[in-house]
Order: structure tokens, then C-alpha cells, then sequence
């Protein structure tokens, strides 16, 4: 029945968005708002029907409806209750289905908020959102039908890929996905500015909340992904270079790229034409992970399964591609740039700076993603650049952009003076290069670390010295100090958000240098009850026990550390056996701390529990990569907060 | 001059789409496999039926080998019909099928046999001792051995019949 049931309400779902998509645009080029206003109804009627069809395989998972196919095959009778949910979007359908209902509720919040506030653009803004949506129904419905029937109906699934049994899961993709979907929104909002004509500032101030949004989950996304891969993989990383994390990371840096860009805009009238394209890049991205991940076109480690899908993407990403080019070659002349640079050395020029780096960064991680495709295109041979050539290409970038970060928001518009110059950077300049003689003096020698750390610094105090002096301003206006930061930070959100994001991210970096350059490893096999030794760190081996849990069969290893810091506490590292996969799964255990990580992976072992192998890591600074993201999270809600400028 | 150059912008994106395209003509589980051109492992086990099953008493023989396992679903289920097919086209023209069933339980594997009415050999690889040595990395997966024993092809996920007849192609 439910086969049946969702597969039906898939394709009234479809017929009801292209239609939509049609008569929003029909009614917006001959101006009748009668259709715009059916169009509107349908977008309502696709919102219920995909929210219906997303429940519809939630129950079937939830009651075994092994004659769903997509559900025999990744669920099977074993799977806890938790997981069966997150199986949900565990493979490439389930994966469409929650990507394209998310598509659909941001497109009825696009309906609820700017139905009256974007007159001229709406229609267009719904033709486009309502588009997309008929490409992800037509997808559900032809190369990965989600509710495909299965007969004979199996007596029990094969069950979830039980990499993905973890809490990681259920938030990695959610955020990840609205992250993707959110930036559908901006691009509507261009090509609904480039159609019309109406290509000054509007879409950009219209838009900006759901930038920001969108960036935030994607930043959100990778660092969840980037857990997940530390404490789960067992590698002891949290960062690959891997295809699948590069097309997520590569609409991020072009989406910061376009953060910063829109404010030149809003400011100065300049850039109409880059801030265009970025939005229309930063979806097309979106886009080309999607089709990376699932055509099988490049191999990875996390690749979905493959089918005829990927000829689907391909097709709909070269539609936008050409299409939104068309429009901007088009609309050339309208988008001709009204304000000039007046000089190197001011703001409008670091922020430009910044976004060629970001681009530069988004064109190598492009190129080294797709290298093996090229490699095999030109020479025939199937060659893949590693972590090294993404490393050494991008490393100079970022630590180019952390620079920026602490030029860009003091630095003078137009044309900065020499006063302005000492004004700003006299002390956080001092302070940065302190910073590097003390942490020189402190003996680290890795080059990267000691500059990481010494921008890290310099940033750090120009956007001390911007707080304290706008709030002595305040106080000398008789405010106390408290009061005053805090409505600073009210007031003037959008700024201190924005400072805020960049204490994240400077602390991510620190996270990321730290964990690069001090981070240590061993590998050892032990009997019962001898010692492994590692940064001052002993853990004994206690034995091995063999448990059958639900789905798996687990062996268990009790670790005690015995001396050093955190002495007393217990590990469990384990190897899960899974029925349906070939090799053992690690289960990680670790004791995460604020400076290091103790981590411990279990390797082989006797059968009879006496020796065992164990790879023992203590991971430095990781957890700032985490705590960065509660930073992170913290400045953009301050960010997209409601303006209060002219209230008290 | 400026207004025609700027329709170069959709026309640059044309390189990248085409080739995205062109990774569609190679096959992504076309994975490389080491073994390919080496002689193929030995190996002797007992069939379901009790009957030896053992790769020496094949040779002079083209051999599919192919690894399945009654838990594997779909692709398995998908490619049983397609292998008993390939059994019964070529088993005149000196071909043989046989199936390697591994992390299995014999009553599963057997349901799965009688399921399919297989009618060429299959066995348990118990221990996982000759998934092992073909370097199988998941079920299902299946490797053409030629007549002088050496594996010329590896296709990884379920054969179809088109797979099975452009490989024998090149190698009967």
C-alpha cells in the first residue's frame, strides 16, 4: 500500500510544481496576478504532498515496510529505533526526499515572508524555486524512486550501512542540506533580478538573512561531518580532502566569498555583476556535489550508490549554468559597475582581495577534485592528487584570508590614510608579532604554527581594540560598561556578528594548526596487563570481552589509564562485526579534553583475549575545532538578529 | 566589441559540463584490481550438494567466479537469474559458473539456491579463506578466469547479461 501511496503523491507533486513553475512565470510576463496566486496555491499543495510523502517513509521504516525496497535496504529488524529515522536519509533516495522537502518548506517561508515585500521579483522568485523543486520530484519519481515496490517482499532488510549508526548522522546531513537547499533562495533571487531587469540592490538587501542562513548550516554541516569522521572513522582526522567533503566545502568558500562581497555592494555600488555570479556558482556547486556524490563519476570513500541519476544532474546543472550565464551576459550592460575602487589600500580593496583568494581556494579544491577525471581525459590514466596538493595549494590562501580578516573590517573605506593605518594596526601588529616571538620562545618551531598563531593574535586584538574603543565611546556618554558592550553588540549586530564569526574561526584555526603540528601516534600490541606509554599517558590492557548486541557482534577491549594525566579512566574501544559488511568496524573510544585527546582504536587480537593491538593517539587542540563551531553559531545568530538601531 | 565578447561567460562553461559529461563513459566500478592478469588462486571446497568443488578439476575451462551471500539484497538477488542464464548459454562451450557464498549461514544460503533454482555450483567459503585471497572487497563480485587460469576481468556489484557476454566475448 504505502508503495503505491507515496509513488502516486510523488507524481501529483510533480505535475503540480511544473505547472506551478508555469504559471508563476506566465503571470508574471503578461501581469496577471491570478496565476501567480494559482501558482502560489500549488507551491502550498507540493509543501503538504512532499511533507506527506517524508511521513509516509518515516512510518514505513519505522513498522519494517520491507516491501519498500529503499527501506529493506537499509534497514533490517536489528536497527534500534533511533536509527531507523535517520536510515531515512541514509541512501541516495531518502537523501533526495529530505532535500527536496526542505526545498519546499523554504520555498513556503520565501511565500510567507515576501509574497508583498519582492512585488516585481516574487513571481520569478516562486518560477525558479518551483523549477528546482519539479527537478527533484522528476528525480524521485524516474532515476531513484523512492518508494520502488519490492517483490517478493523479504522476510527481513539488509540493514543500514552501519557507518552511518551514529548521532553524527542525523544532524550531518539535516544541516548540510540546509545549507544546499538555503542557497536555492539567493539564486532565485538573482535570476528573478536578471529577468526583470531589476538588478540594483534589492535582491541582495532581500537576500541577505538567507545567505547568511544557509552559510551558517553549511559551516555547521562540515564540522558535524568533521566529527563524525574523527570519532567514528578511526583515523584520528576530521578532514580528507575527500571528494565528497570537497563539494560540500566548495559552495562554503564561494558563499563566504559572496558574504563578504554583497557588503561592497550595499556600500558602495560596486560589484553588481561578481555578486551575481557568486550566487549563481555557489548553487551551481551545490548542484555539482550533489552530482558528484551520486553519479559515481568520481570515486570516494562516501559516495552514495550510483545509477542513471547522475545523467539527470548533470542535465539540470548544465541548465542553470548556461541559462543563468545567458542572463548575465544579458543584463551586461544594467550590471556595469557604478562606484570605482579609488585605491589599493582601502576597504573595498582587502574585502575584493579576499574574495579572489576564496575563489582562487574554490577553483584548486575544484581542480583537485576533478583531476582524476581530467588526468583520465588527457593522458588515460586515472591519477588522483592527494591531501598534499590540496594542502600546500590552500594553506598560503587561508592563512591570506585570516590576514584579511583582521585588515578588512578597520581598515578605511575608498582610500585608507596613514593615520588611519597606525591608528588601526600600530598595536595589533605589535601584539601579533609578540605573540610569534612567544611562542618561538616557547620552542614550537613549526613555521605554520608560529604564524597561524601570530595572525591568530593579530586578528584577535583589532577586534579587541574595535570593541574597547567603541565602548569607551559610549561610557564617556555616561554608560556604564556592561550596558554599553551590550547594546554595542544590539545595535551594531550586524558588525559584531560578524566578529563574532571570526573568533570562530580563528579559533577552528587554532584547532586545526594545533592538532596538525602536535598531535602524536603510536602503534603497539600488548598482553593483558602490560602498559602503553605516549605523552606521559599509561594505559594498561585489561582483556577482551565478546558481547552480541542487536545487529552486531562487538568485541570489546578494556583499557585503564594508569598514570599521567587522567589517570583512572576506563576505555572501551571495540570492533563491531556486522553481518552485512565484509570487514570489522572500529568502534573509537576516547577521552576528548580541552588541550588533548586521548583516542584509542583497537586493532587485531587474539582469539582467546590475551594480546591485542591498539593504535593510541593524543590529539592536541581538536576540540577547538567544536568549540570554534559553538563560536560560529553564536556570531551568526547575533548576525541575522533584527536590527535595533534606532530603538532607546 | 565588449557586448559581443560577453557571451563568451555561458560558452566557458562549456569545457567543465563536457567533461563532467565524459566521466559517465568510464565505469566507477572499474576498480583496478591487482589481480587482474595473474593466475587465479586455488582453491578446494565442498559444494551445498557435498560434492568437491575445486578449482584444480576446472582448469582448461573459462570460470566465473562469483562471490554472493543469501544476505545480500539486491544486487545478489539480481544477479542469480542473470548467472544461472550464463550457466545454461555457455556451459557447452566450456564455461563454468561457480558460486562462492561467504559470512553466510548454510540453511539462508541454501533458502537462497532453492529460491533461484541455481544449478551450478556453489559452495560455503567458510573461514572467508578464498574471498581473501581474490582481494573481494564486497559481495557481490565476480572474476573471469581464463583457460590458462589467470583472471582477465573483475566486475564489482551485479553482473548483467550484457557484462557477461561482452567479457566472454573477448576471452572464448
Amino acid at each position: 500500500m504505502i508503495p503505491e501511496l507515496g509513488a502516486g503523491a510523488l507524481v501529483v507533486a510533480l505535475v503540480l510544481a511544473l505547472l506551478g513553475a508555469v504559471a508563476a512565470a506566465t503571470g508574471a510576463r503578461t501581469g496577471r496576478p491570478a496565476l501567480v496566486e494559482s501558482a502560489q496555491h500549488a507551491a502550498l499543495a507540493v509543501v503538504g504532498l512532499l511533507t506527506g510523502c517524508l511521513a509516509l517513509l518515516i512510518y514505513a521504516f519505522l513498522t519494517f515496510d520491507f516491501s519498500v525496497r529503499y527501506v529493506a535496504t537499509n534497514t533490517n529488524l536489528g536497527t534500534p529505533f533511533y536509527y531507523r529515522i535517520t536510515a531515512v536519509w541514509g541512501a541516495l533516495e531518502g537523501s533526495i526526499v529530505l532535500w527536496a522537502w526542505m526545498l519546499s518548506v523554504f520555498t513556503l517561508v520565501v511565500i510567507l515572508r515576501h509574497r508583498r515585500n519582492a512585488r516585481e521579483l516574487y513571481p520569478w522568485v516562486l518560477t525558479v524555486m518551483l523549477a528546482v523543486m519539479s527537478f527533484f520530484l522528476l528525480v524521485m519519481t524516474v532515476p531513484a524512486p523512492v518508494f520502488a515496490r519490492l517483490t517478493p517482499v523479504p522476510a527481513d532488510g539488509r540493514g543500514l550501512n552501519p557507518l552511518l549508526e551514529d548521532s553524527g548522522m542525523i544532524t550531518h546531513p539535516v544541516a548540510l542540506y540546509l545549507g544546499f537547499t538555503g542557497f536555492t533562495v539567493p539564486f532565485a533571487f538573482a535570476i528573478a533580478a536578471l529577468v526583470t531587469g531589476r538588478v540594483n540592490d534589492f535582491w541582495i538587501t532581500t537576500t541577505r538573512r538567507w545567505t547568511i542562513t544557509a552559510w551558517y548550516f553549511l559551516s555547521l554541516g562540515l564540522l558535524i561531518g568533521g566529527w563524525w569522521s574523527y570519532h567514528v572513522l578511526g583515523w584520528g582526522g576530521y578532514w580528507a580532502w575527500d571528494p565528497v567533503e570537497n563539494a560540500a566545502f566548495m559552495p562554503w568558500l564561494t558563499g563566504t566569498a559572496l558574504l563578504h562581497s554583497v557588503m561592497i555592494q550595499e556600500r558602495r555600488r560596486m560589484l553588481r555583476l561578481w555578486n551575481l555570479a557568486l550566487v549563481i556558482l555557489t548553487f551551481s556547486l551545490t548542484l555539482f556535489g550533489t552530482f558528484l556524490t551520486r553519479s559515481g563519476v568520481i570515486a570516494s570513500v562516501h559516495a552514495f550508490t550510483q545509477g542513471s541519476i547522475g545523467v539527470f544532474f548533470l542535465s539540470f546543472l548544465s541548465l542553470v549554468v548556461l541559462v543563468a550565464l545567458a542572463l548575465l551576459a544579458w543584463r551586461w550592460d544594467a550590471l556595469a559597475a557604478q562606484g570605482e575602487l579609488d585605491s589599493v589600500v582601502s576597504r573595498e580593496s582587502a574585502f575584493l582581495l579576499n574574495n579572489v583568494l576564496l575563489v582562487a581556494a574554490t577553483f584548486t579544491v575544484f581542480f583537485g577534485t576533478v583531476f582524476p577525471l581530467l588526468s583520465e581525459a588527457v593522458r588515460g590514466v586515472k591519477v588522483s592528487v592527494g591531501m598534499p596538493f590540496f594542502n600546500q595549494v590552500n594553506v598560503p590562501l587561508f592563512l591570506g584570508l585570516i590576514f584579511l580578516m583582521g585588515v578588512g573590517p578597520l581598515i578605511a573605506w575608498r582610500r585608507a590614510s596613514l593615520d588611519n593605518l597606525k591608528r588601526n594596526f600600530v598595536w595589533p601588529t605589535t601584539i601579533g608579532i609578540a605573540a610569534a616571538a612567544l611562542v618561538w620562545a616557547l620552542g614550537v618551531r613549526s613555521t605554520l604554527a608560529v604564524v597561524t598563531l601570530a595572525l591568530t593574535a593579530f586578528v584577535t586584538a583589532t577586534i579587541a581594540l574595535d570593541l574597547t574603543r567603541a565602548t569607551r565611546a559610549r561610557v564617556r556618554m555616561g554608560e556604564a560598561i556592561p550596558r554599553a558592550l551590550g547594546g554595542l553588540l544590539l545595535r551594531h549586530n550586524r558588525r559584531y556578528g560578524g566578529f563574532v564569526v571570526h573568533l570562530g574561526i580563528l579559533v577552528i584555526a587554532l584547532g586545526v594548526t594545533g592538532s596538525q603540528a602536535w598531535s602524536v601516534q603510536t602503534e603497539t600490541t600488548l598482553r593483558r596487563g602490560e602498559h602503553a606509554e605516549l605523552a606521559g599517558y599509561k594505559v594498561r590492557f585489561d582483556g577482551l570481552a565478546a558481547s552480541e548486541e542487536s545487529n552486531h557482534f562487538k568485541v570489546t577491549g578494556t583499557f585503564t589509564v594508569d598514570g599521567g594525566p587522567s589517570a583512572g579512566t576506563v576505555l572501551l574501544p571495540a570492533k563491531k562485526f556486522y553481518p552485512q559488511q565484509q570487514s570489522p568496524i572500529a568502534y573509537v573510544a576516547y577521552r576528548l579534553g580541552l588541550l588533548e585527546d586521548l583516542y584509542v582504536v583497537l586493532g587485531d587480537f587474539t582469539r582467546d583475549g590475551s594480546q591485542a593491538t591498539i593504535k593510541l593517539q593524543v590529539n592536541r587542540l581538536v576540540s577547538w575545532i567544536w568549540i570554534g563551531g559553538l563560536v560560529l553559531t553564536l556570531g551568526t545568530a547575533l548576525a541575522v538578529a533584527p536590527e535595533r538601531r534606532r530603538t532607546a | 566589441m565588449r557586448r559581443r565578447w560577453r557571451w563568451l561567460l555561458p560558452v566557458a562553461a562549456l569545457p567543465v559540463l563536457a567533461l563532467l559529461a565524459y566521466g559517465f563513459r568510464l565505469d566507477p566500478r572499474d576498480i583496478p584490481s591487482p589481480l587482474v592478469g595473474r593466475p587465479a588462486a586455488a582453491f578446494a571446497l565442498t559444494a551445498f550438494d557435498g560434492t568437491p568443488m575445486t578449482f584444480e578439476a576446472l582448469r582448461g575451462k573459462v570460470v566465473i567466479v562469483n562471490f554472493w551471500a543469501s544476505w545480500c539484497n539486491p544486487a545478489c538477488y539480481e544477479e542469480a537469474p542473470v548467472l544461472e542464464r550464463a550457466w545454461r548459454t555457455y556451459r557447452d562451450r566450456g564455461v563454468v559458473v561457480v558460486g562462492v557464498d561467504m559470512q553466510d549461514t548454510p540453511e539462508a544460503a541454501q533458502a537462497f539456491i532453492r529460491r533461484f533454482e541455481l544449478t551450478f555450483p556453489n559452495a560455503p567459503d567458510t573461514g572467508g579463506k578464498v574471498a581473501v585471497e581474490y582481494g573481494v572487497y564486497g559481495v557481490p563480485e565476480t572474476f573471469f578466469v581464463d583457460r590458462e587460469g589467470k583472471i582477465r576481468a573483475k566486475h564489482v556489484g551485479a553482473v548483467t547479461d550484457d557484462v557477461i557476454r561482452g567479457t566472454l566475448q573477448r576471452m572464448l
